[in-house]
């Protein structure tokens, strides 16, 4: 693989090893089309993040995998076995801690079941609590145990940490990290924030004009992610990419500077 | 130290004149809030209970006091208003030799009604409600006849209930019914309606399948409003039950009223009058009852203490 890809969507991966496929996948919300032929193939146990500006569309083709939505065109293919966390918790307020996390499974003893998931996100003393005794790092917690209880073979995230402080975001990036070294699904991040998204992802997709723009391979260590030349220099292409490369290229502050 | 002096001089200025003061305002000064735990409670212990000793039924029962008082002292006239003593003394005469029902019988008899009638009128409501409310061929289906149903008055269907169904206890059932019918219907709709969509989209999306999605999203997020209607059905249902009993009926508290007006016994209506507030009162004492069981999840102002 190159460090710059475009992704195809006849890609030589074989079926087996591919999760997610999408192909010339058509959205349109009245005259607007916001997912024009959009191509894109997940590899089996991945963590691909989906990098764009706001108002590109990531939010509605991760609807359209969550199956929240239907396309007008196009297909999508995705494992059964799913789950998507949003941007805020929501946990339904009048259940327990530990029946918001099984609302989506069947299972003969859901509380064991919920008490061991809730376990791995550091809340298994939660678990009787009502929503509303949580903080918002907490909840988002209980959102992501909810995500992964039904052993999913694809996770859906739209920017799950957009709305919690710089150091509760860190932590939680801990646990993202952790969760996926043990459980085998492939992951879909959405997020705006390019530090974020070099920090977590195997692989990084530029969204723009309603296509995917680009693919980078991240093939760097837990350190190398967050200091070194290798990742300046994806940064810096990503950056370029979202049209905020260099300060002085960016439409806006361009306007400003001609203006002093 | 500038801090003391602009004190000073404030002070000075604010004693000779208030104008003088609010002129030179000193940058210095800023007007701060302290919190921290009080010291002792703001009012004793004995005081604050003393405050509302008995919840909600410490102001009737002051009021009730203040009535006898005034009876005794002769302010209220024995023919207009029956003290509170008065009318106690007539319950225990009715209750023991009653003619021609004791108010035992009467009690019994108008309870039985009240609650036939809600329970029929909550569960067809109820049933009614949750179909429209998860589509919208049951909305389509039920809303017109139940908006038509709330905008007459239906106490004004009783001389209708009446040809219909004539005067026995078929009547005042469905009268009662339909009185607290459509609260619990309106409300339980409404309440299903506004439950958050995102967390339906979030049952969706985790895979609960629709019956899960009614019984642990919609139904329980429909429940406030739910509780809301069935505080109106209960009251609703005691007020059917006063105009359906005081015409055409041969046992109840409503003929004991009719009874007690055709005698003038002022005690025996008042009576009435008192077990109708009473049933009002336990009723409204059941639903906060239910509330507080139902709703602890629920993070609501409680009111300032």
């Amino acid at each position: 693989m190159t460090a710059l890809a475009v992704a195809q969507p006849a890609g030589a991966a074989k079926t087996a090893d591919v999760a997610v496929r999408v192909h010339g996948l058509l959205r349109r919300f009245g005259e607007r089309t916001v997912l024009d032929g959009l191509d894109l193939e997940l590899r089996r146990s991945e963590f691909v993040i989906l990098l764009g500006q706001s108002g590109c569309g990531k939010s509605t083709l991760l609807r359209l995998l969550g199956g929240l939505d239907v396309p007008d065109g196009g297909e999508v293919s995705v494992p059964r076995r799913r789950a998507l966390v949003f941007q805020e918790p929501r946990l339904l307020p009048w259940q327990r801690v530990w029946r918001n996390v099984t609302i989506g499974i069947d299972a003969r003893d859901p509380r064991q079941i919920a008490l061991g998931v809730l376990d791995e996100v550091g809340l298994r003393d939660h678990a009787v609590a009502w929503p509303k005794t949580l903080s918002g790092g907490a909840a988002q917690r209980v959102a992501r145990a909810r995500a992964l209880v039904a052993k999913p073979a694809l996770v859906l995230l739209d920017e799950p940490f957009a709305a919690l402080d710089a150091i509760t975001r860190l932590r939680m990036h801990d646990l993202v990290r952790a969760l996926r070294a043990r459980h085998d699904a492939t992951m879909l991040l959405v997020t705006h924030d390019v530090d974020e998204a070099i920090a977590l992802g195997d692989r990084i997709l530029v969204m723009r004009d309603g296509c995917i723009a680009s693919s980078h391979d991240v093939d760097l260590d837990t350190h190398e992610r967050f200091r070194g030349a290798d990742r300046d220099r994806i940064r810096a292409a990503l950056l370029h990419e979202l049209g905020i490369g260099a300060i002085g290229s960016a439409p806006g502050l361009s306007t400003q500077r001609r203006e002093q | 130290m500038t801090v003391t002096t602009n004190v000073a001089v404030d002070a000075r200025g604010a004693l000779s004149s208030p104008s003088a003061a609010s002129t030179s305002e000193p940058e210095s000064f800023i007007d701060t809030e302290t919190f921290a735990p009080p010291a002792a409670p703001r009012l004793p212990l004995a005081l604050r209970r003393l405050r509302s000793p008995l919840g909600i039924y410490t102001t009737p029962l002051v009021l009730l006091a203040a009535w006898q008082v005034a009876s005794s002292l002769g302010a209220l006239s024995e023919t207009l208003a029956a003290s509170p003593v008065e009318v106690t003394k007539a319950a225990v005469h009715l209750w023991q030799v009653g003619a021609p029902s004791t108010l035992g019988e009467d009690l019994r008899v108008s309870l039985t009604r009240a609650l036939v009638g809600l329970v029929i009128g909550a569960s067809i409501g109820g049933v009614a409600a949750t179909f429209a409310g998860l589509s919208r061929f049951g909305e389509q289906l039920f809303n017109g006849p139940v908006q038509i149903l709330n905008t007459v008055p239906f106490l004004a269907l009783l001389p209708l209930m009446i040809i219909w169904f004539g005067i026995g206890e078929m009547s005042k059932v469905l009268l009662i019914a339909i009185g607290a019918g459509v609260p619990v219907y309106i409300n339980l709709f409404a309440g299903i309606r506004s439950v958050d969509q995102r967390l339906v989209e979030m049952a969706a999306a985790a895979g609960a399948g629709r019956w899960r999605l009614i019984r642990r999203v919609l139904l329980p997020g429909a429940l406030p409003g739910a509780l809301v209607g069935l505080r109106f059905a209960l009251a609703y249902s005691v007020l059917g039950l006063v105009v359906a009993e005081q015409i055409n009926a041969s046992s109840g508290l409503g003929f004991m009223v009719t009874q007690a007006q055709t005698y003038q016994r002022i005690d025996e209506m008042f009576l009435g009058l008192a077990i109708y507030a009473i049933l009002g009162l336990s009723a409204d004492q059941v639903v906060r009852l239910l509330e507080r069981v139902l709703l602890t999840w629920r993070p609501a102002f409680g009111g300032a203490r």
